[in-house]
């Protein structure tokens, strides 16, 4: 299959395909990384999760969230199910842990931005 | 009213107006003013929850709130001042700058120098002019992901995407993630203008299809959005008869571009450069009017906002070599300016005028697609620096450094010429 490398702006077009020993033949890559990152996009492709939680008593409604390494494509709708219904009391820091463990993947989810408590509430 | 003084005022405290504002208090200007018309700072980037940021400017991937919040915590150690809610509504040539809030009513202060750092903002369903009803549920993708990041709003269930720009690509994920069935991109060009990772990331992940040359040519619905017809365009991007497809939505997602916000400027009497929509300035991010400088999206679009600070930090430069006497031939009418225009395969070039005092970098875009080349800066026949590239895309602006040296011949008046050779 082809698979266009995200690592550089280069962009190189790969070819991927299955090996005689269970391995995987690449070919079209300009780099070594180019290399590791096709394999990683056959066997296991990694993303970063990115979402908004909710905040009680905070400046704002929500706080910007991500996990803080990457985790498994195919984990991502799971580790979101998992912060349905969720609310964080303010204030919040960034790097304050919000769901630690997400999914079972080993990543926290962790805060991205500052919500300062509020004076007045909002009314939900 | 409130009237002040100040050496520098910046307006727009995004990732623009944040780094300018640092660059000039690293050189020791101690009277800054920041005028920011939302309530906090940071801009835009508050609402770009993805990753993806400041891999340039900080050698790690941060997402849109980290990023700006580095940004805000430097501004803050500084002690720079800033005004909150502040909405700059005039400015003249003599750099008077007018501006209300609620907390002080109008607000009226003579700056020194100037830095614009409005950013720029999304070209709406009006801009295409796209025929039908006017019903609820058509957002440009900007809005769209206000609504979801900052608001907590679904923006609708079944969503048909026009254009394929990163925030339309970004979105098009968003959405998917929170239970939405994005349906297809259109996009009009046969190539895209998002960046590759985005494509593999938002789209393919996902199995969204995106279907190149194709536009949507009708919303149908009057209350809420029931659909849109989708055509085929030809090369001239003219939709083409018979090619009509009906897809039943209940959103539609406009990412079709990002245009400079310059009515300031224009109330300035700054000149605009139409192929960037930003002003005219030289390498030092001066405009027309002396003392007046420009950086960041409202001078051009940038697709990264690591360019954005560094573009910043440039003006910043400018400022304090105005505010110390340093720049002699001020201004665009000065004599000792040479003219850059876009040649071949170059859709624009930033800066559009170049002293040659100092090393320069030239920010630009080409016009298509081109492989294996050289692009050039000339000088009627004399090739004065030229750089190498694999590839070029619309979708991705270059940059191009050149040495002082290079630039020692260049008279006053000349019309340099920035082009593409391909290399057999």
């Amino acid at each position: 299959m082809e698979l266009i490398c995200v690592l550089c702006p280069r962009g190189c077009r790969m070819q991927v395909k299955a090996g005689k020993d269970g391995g995987w033949e690449v070919e079209g890559n300009g780099c070594s990384r180019g290399k590791g990152y096709a394999i990683q996009e056959m066997t296991c492709p990694m993303r970063t999760l990115t979402t908004s939680i909710w905040v009680e008593g905070g400046i704002h409604k929500l706080v910007s969230a991500k996990t803080d390494r990457s985790i498994p494509r195919d984990r991502i709708m799971e580790a979101l199910k998992q912060t349905k219904g969720l609310k964080i009391k303010a204030p919040v820091n960034i790097g304050d842990v919000l769901v630690e463990n997400i999914a079972g993947t080993g990543a926290n989810l962790v805060a991205t931005r500052k919500v300062d408590k509020a004076q007045h509430t909002y009314l939900a | 009213m409130l009237s002040m003084k100040a050496d520098v005022v910046v307006i727009g405290g995004g990732p623009a107006g944040l780094a300018a504002a640092l660059s000039c208090h690293e050189r020791c200007i101690r009277d800054i003013v920041i005028l920011e018309r939302d309530s906090h700072l940071g801009g835009i980037l508050q609402q770009c929850i993805h990753n993806g940021f400041g891999l340039h400017w900080f050698g790690e991937e941060l997402t849109g709130p980290e990023y700006a919040q580095r940004f805000i915590d430097l501004v803050e150690e500084a002690k720079i001042p800033y005004l909150l809610d502040t909405m700059v509504v005039d400015i003249d040539e003599n750099k008077t700058v007018y501006a209300v809030n609620p907390q002080h009513g109008p607000v009226q202060i003579q700056a020194g120098a100037v830095i614009m750092a409005m950013g720029c903002r999304e070209r709406t369903r009006g801009a295409l002019m796209i025929p039908g009803g006017r019903p609820a549920g058509v957002y440009t993708a900007g809005m769209a992901q206000r609504l979801m990041n900052i608001e907590g709003y679904m923006p609708g269930r079944e969503v048909v995407i026009l254009g394929s720009g990163d925030i339309g690509l970004i979105m098009a994920r968003r959405l998917t993630w929170e239970g939405a069935n994005v349906k297809m991109v259109c996009e009009i060009m046969p190539y895209s203008t998002g960046l590759i990772r985005n494509i593999r990331q938002c789209l393919e992940d996902y199995g969204i299809p995106i279907k190149y040359k194709c536009t949507v040519v009708k919303i149908h619905g009057s209350q809420r959005i029931e659909g849109v017809t989708i055509a085929r365009v030809d090369d001239a991007r003219r939709p083409i008869p018979g090619t009509e497809e009906f897809v039943s939505c209940d959103t539609l997602l406009l990412s079709v571009g990002l245009i400079p916000e310059n009515e300031l400027s224009q109330k300035a009497n700054v000149q605009l450069d139409p192929l960037t929509g930003g002003p005219i300035v030289d390498e030092y991010r001066q405009t027309s009017v002396p003392g007046i400088f420009a950086c960041g999206n409202v001078l051009h679009v940038h697709d990264l906002v690591d360019y954005v600070s560094e573009e910043a930090r440039i003006a910043g430069y400018g400022v304090w070599r105005y505010l110390n006497g340093l720049d002699s031939k001020c201004g665009l009418q000065g004599d000792g300016r040479a003219r850059i225009k876009a040649g071949c395969g170059i859709r624009y070039v930033v800066p559009q005028m170049i002293s040659g005092e100092e090393d320069i970098e030239l920010f630009f875009r080409s016009d298509n697609i081109y492989d294996n080349g050289t692009v050039e800066l000339v000088d009627g026949d004399q090739v004065l620096a030229s750089k190498r590239f694999l590839r070029i895309v619309p979708g991705q602006m270059e940059r191009f450094k050149i040495k002082r040296e290079a630039l020692s011949g260049i008279k006053p008046g000349d019309g340099l010429v920035v082009r593409w050779r391909s290399l057999g």
